[in-house]
């Protein structure tokens, strides 16, 4: 099979005050998006202050040097575009996708926050407010809320960078002061910490003077140093668990740590084939085995990444499986079948065909993500900023197609249990 | 001091551009509409064949097994094969249709196809997969029973639809866990026909090869079968306050619904306007009040939803426990306003603004395109109608809009639920309005 790609054009500098640029022009439809990538994380928010990164996100959106509160929200969907920002371990993304004939204007509205966002006391107590409430909908008034993609880094991590609970605790969030956001503004939020990235409707040049005219004289102010969150491998298996009041049905996932995906992207992207392999469709290894044919789960997935985005994020991370049981389902058992399958694909290796198929799916999957300009500026400048080159995105299909048996092989021989740290859910709600 | 900067007007806006479509009816009265969007090498499908009136457990499950093999291929095998085309279909059934979705890349279109046409003729309904399906199924409904958005929802179409068949939309588990084999083969070859379906190809193919590869595959398909159609929904009752109890929540989840109209009513476009003002995107009235001013609840919302025997508008919010009460006068409140004052200029002008563009942003991915082509489609509708539906929403005057708030917006002719810790709300709710409990099978 042919492996189809991409070659969508890509221009990218630097301005004087370090905010690196990255322009994808496509005229084929009258839209633009913008995306501002700020190199700051859940991994980087200080001890007693959990969550504190998504907070500031949210202040954010609370009025900037020229702009009171609701302004943005009004500017944004006055021109008839959508906004949003999202808070991911390693980086926070801001953006607009509108129609192209406001592209000055959300460029205004992005180098105005980036500037200075104006935040009061009476702002912050708001967005705790709010904060608190997207917790409780999204994790505490649900089953398997945050399952496991908070549940499963305290139980894998030992250091508080990696391990905390990147929604926060409501102790930590309401003791956010409005001079913690002002250092974090300062420390985070430098022009020359952060990407913007443009795709769509426009010529490239007049992007240009429009980007030095709203960002030329965003003052420069030197970026943080990111530290090292390197944590060493386990050595021995780790096991947690945690009772679920409105779970009705016992779940678990499992993690095995993966190679550094920036240093070492070469040994990183087996593992992104290798959980397709497993879980991608009926006749993936693990669904097949099972979901059709033990039912000893009703469903089972894979990836890469604690956040599910395996090329935006840094080391350290790993390659998780996440699966929910029947009633009474024994999780001992799923896990040693888990390893059989594991070693039967060590031994025997991959089936005629097998790997084709997969590869065609993880291909079409990454075009689909860079059909919307939206998903295009949003990849393109977060690999630019945590790979230093935005192209990298057309290049994502033939790296995957180069990715051979032999490293999917040695990729399932490392998934030992030894390696391996897992949370289970035990349900305690009514079935 | 820095000078004040002037946020910079928009430049001149863009016509909205339609993709070029090619639309052709097969013998067999399948509808197949394409639209080009050569973007990346992937073609995008939505199938919708009406499904009304069925029974809902065995539309269910023959949706989540009709992809379990045919006489030809096991369903590891069909799943191969979708794979070997970087592609993959799924199915859902809702009390209108019967969705069948799906991509590949495009130069897998012609198998894409191949492949559905294959289950569409040929779904065998293996006892296997469906005594293994139908289990999933039912613990998947067990998970959402759980779920607060899902029993908000089921008690508000409860009150919504009273009799009418949109009022129950899921199955219960152990309804789901007797499904047997035969009676899916049997509602397959009753229901499973072409005509009045129709088929949306959107991607990096020529829309005329999309047609003829969509004839080659599905030509075949039987086009027998019966054409059923359901009442309209019945007018809402407005009533007491629903009250379900869900012990423990932290939060209570509101929900109201309203009477609404269809795309082609002379009121639609005024009305997406009206309800844009209220709570229908963030820079509303709903959204300003109850989050950004009072903190409330992180995703207030209204929106308009059409299904084929009638519209709506549903208001949701999730509230923390202890503002359940003033959650919903403030929700109530904005209802009011709506309907005994006019609409403001500023705010109209900046709903029209979004309404108007955002029709640009839907054209211009693959798989938006595919849904809207699709969900238009349902109200016999095609793309072109979106220019007329700009122009109205772009000359919408404030007395026109003022005037459709008043008629669909009344929170007198509203139905209203709560879910949540009875034991604690509801002492303040009956000090607002008139409570009833919800029946049971209708709270946790």
């Amino acid at each position: 099979m042919r492996i189809p790609t991409t070659s969508y054009p890509v221009e990218q500098y630097t301005l004087a005050n370090g905010l690196r640029v990255v322009l994808a022009p496509d005229r084929s439809a009258p839209v633009v998006a913008v995306a501002v990538i700020y190199d700051v994380g859940i991994r980087s928010e200080p001890e007693g202050r959990t969550g504190f990164a998504h907070l500031f996100e949210h202040l954010m959106f609370q009025g900037s040097e020229n702009l009171e509160k609701l302004a943005h929200f009004r500017y944004v969907q006055g021109s008839g575009g959508t906004f949003n920002g999202s808070t991911h371990l390693d980086y926070t993304d801001y953006y607009q996708f509108l129609p192209s004939n406001a592209l000055e204007r959300a460029l205004f509205l992005e180098a105005d926050r980036m500037r200075r966002p104006k935040i009061t006391e009476e702002n912050l107590r708001n967005q705790i407010d709010v904060v608190s409430e997207e917790i409780r909908v999204n994790v505490l008034n649900r089953p398997y809320g945050g399952f496991p993609w908070l549940r499963l880094p305290p139980v894998m991590f030992d250091t508080f960078p990696n391990a905390h609970d990147g929604y926060g605790s409501f102790v930590d969030l309401n003791a956010a002061t409005v001079a913690d956001a002002e250092d974090f503004f300062t420390t985070f939020y430098a022009a020359s910490n952060a990407t913007l990235a443009l795709a769509g409707d426009f010529d490239v040049a007049e992007a240009q003077a429009l980007v030095e005219r709203h960002f030329g004289d965003v003052p420069a102010r030197p970026g943080p140093v990111r530290p090292s969150f390197a944590e060493p491998d386990l050595s021995a298996e780790r096991r947690d668990s945690y009772v679920d009041e409105r779970a009705p049905l016992p779940a678990f996932a499992s993690a095995w740590r993966v190679p550094d995906p920036i240093g070492d992207f070469s040994a990183y992207l087996p593992y992104v084939v290798l959980a397709e392999v497993l879980t991608d469709g009926d006749s993936s290894r693990l669904v097949e085995r099972l979901v059709l044919k033990d039912r000893a789960v009703t469903g089972i997935g894979g990836y890469v990444g604690f956040m599910g985005e395996p090329f935006e994020v840094r080391d350290p991370t790993a390659m998780l499986l996440s699966a929910h049981l029947p009633p009474g389902g024994r999780i001992d058992d799923v896990l040693g079948t888990v390893d059989e399958e594991l070693a039967r694909l060590a031994t025997d290796g991959l089936v005629p065909g097998e790997l084709d198929g997969i590869k065609a799916r993880i291909v079409a999957q990454l075009l689909r993500d860079l059909d919307p300009v939206l998903g295009r500026a949003l990849r393109m400048g977060t690999i630019a900023q945590q790979r230093g080159d935005a192209a990298l995105t057309n290049d994502l299909p033939r790296l995957i197609g180069e990715v051979s048996e032999e490293s999917i092989v040695a990729a399932a021989a490392s998934l030992r249990p030894s390696r391996r740290a897992t949370v289970e859910v035990v349900p305690g709600g009514a079935a | 001091m820095t000078t004040m900067r002037e946020v910079p007007a928009l430049a001149a806006a863009r016509k909205l551009k339609l993709p070029r479509t090619a639309e052709r009816t097969l013998a067999n009265g399948l509808t197949v509409i394409a639209a080009r969007r050569p973007a990346v090498p992937l073609v995008e499908l939505r199938l919708r064949v009406p499904f009304a009136r069925t029974n809902v457990a065995r539309g269910m499950v023959l949706a989540e097994t009709m992809l379990s093999g045919t006489s030809e291929l096991s369903n590891v095998e069909l799943s191969s094969e979708l794979q070997r085309i970087g592609g993959g279909l799924t199915a859902a059934v809702d009390p209108d249709r019967l969705l069948v979705g799906g991509n590949s890349l495009s130069s897998g279109l012609g198998r894409l196809l191949e492949l559905l046409g294959l289950v569409l003729s040929d779904a065998t309904y293996p006892a296997g997969e469906v005594s293994a399906e139908r289990e999933r199924l039912a613990d998947q409904v067990r998970v959402a029973k759980t779920q607060p958005a899902y029993l908000a929802r089921e008690a508000l179409n409860h009150r919504m639809y009273g009799r009418h068949p949109y009022a129950r939309q899921t199955a219960e588990p152990e309804q789901l866990a007797a499904v047997r084999p035969g009676a899916l083969r049997t509602l397959h070859a009753e229901r499973v026909h072409p005509a009045g379906a129709t088929l949306i190809l959107v991607g990096d193919v020529p829309p005329g090869k999309a047609l003829d590869a969509a004839e080659a595959a599905l030509s075949t398909w039987n086009g027998g079968g019966k054409s059923v159609e359901l009442p309209a929904v019945p007018p809402i009752e407005p009533g007491p306050l629903t009250l379900a109890d869900r012990p423990g929540s932290v939060q209570s989840s509101l929900r109201m619904g309203l009477g609404a109209v269809g795309r082609t009513h002379p009121d639609h476009s005024a009305l997406q306007l009206a309800n844009l003002v209220y709570g229908g995107y963030f820079s509303s009235r709903l959204v300003e009040n109850i989050r950004e001013a009072k903190g409330y609840t992180y995703s207030p919302r209204s929106s308009i939803e059409h299904s084929a025997a009638g519209s709506s508008v549903v208001v949701s919010a999730d509230v923390a426990t202890e503002v359940t009460a003033p959650a919903l006068v403030e929700t109530w409140y904005e209802l009011g306003r709506l309907v005994s004052t006019p609409v403001g200029a500023d705010e109209l002008e900046q709903a029209r603004q979004y309404g108007v563009g955002t029709l640009q942003l839907s054209l211009a991915t693959q798989s938006g395109l595919a849904g809207l082509m699709s969900s238009l489609s349902g109200s016999g509708l095609r793309l072109d109608w979106l220019t007329g539906h700009a122009e109205r929403m772009a000359s919408a005057s404030v007395e026109a809009v003022t005037e459709v708030a008043e008629r669909y917006f009344a929170p007198a002719n509203a139905a209203t639920v709560v879910l949540g810790d009875a034991s604690v709300i509801e002492p303040s709710l009956t000090r607002l309005f008139p409570v009833t409990r919800a029946e049971s099978g209708h709270g946790e």
